[in-house]
């Protein structure tokens, strides 16, 4: 008995709603970054799920730039953070502003 | 895969997604997301997406998840989220609200079936002959080679633009060669 694609799919909506509320909820940047990595696997995973369900690969070669995509964000954002908290020793979305040049 | 094991691996993933974002603590919320990775691993492995899989697993919780770890540590690992005042009233109950009626509208659409449109792919079947990793190679070096081709430019354009946003504004006069000081003081002797 194998699984039902479109029970991929609910879970992947679950991992979706609970990133974005994470994303509205927390004020530490850092973790509103990991919420957006749970919303981009979300859609990872219904990528997949879709490519085995159309029997396509393209749905896995688009997770493939997914991948990448997340990694040059976070490497930037993450940048962005530690040029944060070397102006004030905080980083919560509210200190954004003080990187206005 | 087998019910029960989805079922449990579903259950583990939204678990950790949760720790993600309501423990206190980023260790442990970098913690619940290398947890959520590896849950995701397991279903594509049920997803016949070894290729992805490993990706994942090397990818994901390998690179990305200690370069978290490596800020978190970098800028204390016992700091707290400050207990200030919101800049939104009722954000959190907001937040909630908006989040399940983004939930159950995701819901809602995936119940409508007109997704496919007909048209057959174009970048291979997932069951045709070899391994996965063969079809998946060859549907990025030949169908998505310009895509790849242009993650390749934008990972530079990242690696760059963390090096000059991580880049002290005043470098000491130590650190530069005397071309740079040159440089340096041409920069600074022209009025803004």
């Amino acid at each position: 008995v194998t699984v039902p694609g479109a029970w991929y799919l609910v879970l992947a909506a679950v991992l979706f709603g609970v990133g974005a509320t994470g994303l509205l909820i927390r004020r530490n940047v850092l973790i509103m970054f990991m919420c957006v990595e749970l919303m981009l696997n979300a859609v990872n995973l219904t990528f997949v799920t879709f490519a085995r369900l159309l029997n396509d690969i393209g749905g896995q070669a688009s997770v493939f730039f997914v991948l990448v995509v997340a990694a040059a964000e976070v490497v930037v954002g993450l940048a962005i953070i530690v040029a944060m908290f070397r102006r004030r020793a905080a980083a919560t979305a509210d200190d954004i502003h003080a990187l206005k040049g | 895969v087998s019910i029960p094991l989805f079922l449990l691996m579903a259950a583990l993933t939204v678990a950790s997604a949760l720790t993600v974002i309501v423990h206190p603590s980023p260790i442990y919320s970098a913690l619940g997301l290398v947890s959520t990775l590896f849950m995701l691993a397991v279903l594509f492995l049920g997803l016949d997406a070894q290729m992805v899989a490993v990706l994942q697993i090397i990818v994901y919780a390998g690179a990305i998840v200690v370069l978290f770890l490596f800020v978190i540590m970098f800028l204390g690992v016992d700091r707290r989220e400050a207990a200030g005042p919101e800049a939104t009233k009722f954000q959190k109950p907001l937040a909630l609200i908006l989040g399940v009626v983004a939930l159950i509208e995701i819901l809602i659409l995936s119940g409508v079936t007109k997704w496919v449109s007909g048209q057959h792919s174009t970048a291979g079947a997932l069951d045709g002959p070899g391994e996965n990793v063969q079809k998946l190679g060859q549907s990025i070096y030949t169908r998505y080679l310009l895509p790849f081709e242009m993650t390749a430019a934008l990972l530079v354009i990242a690696v760059v633009s963390a090096v000059v946003l991580s880049r002290r504004q005043q470098p000491s006069a130590s650190e530069l060669s005397s071309a740079e000081q040159e440089h340096l003081d041409s920069t600074e002797r022209e009025p803004q």
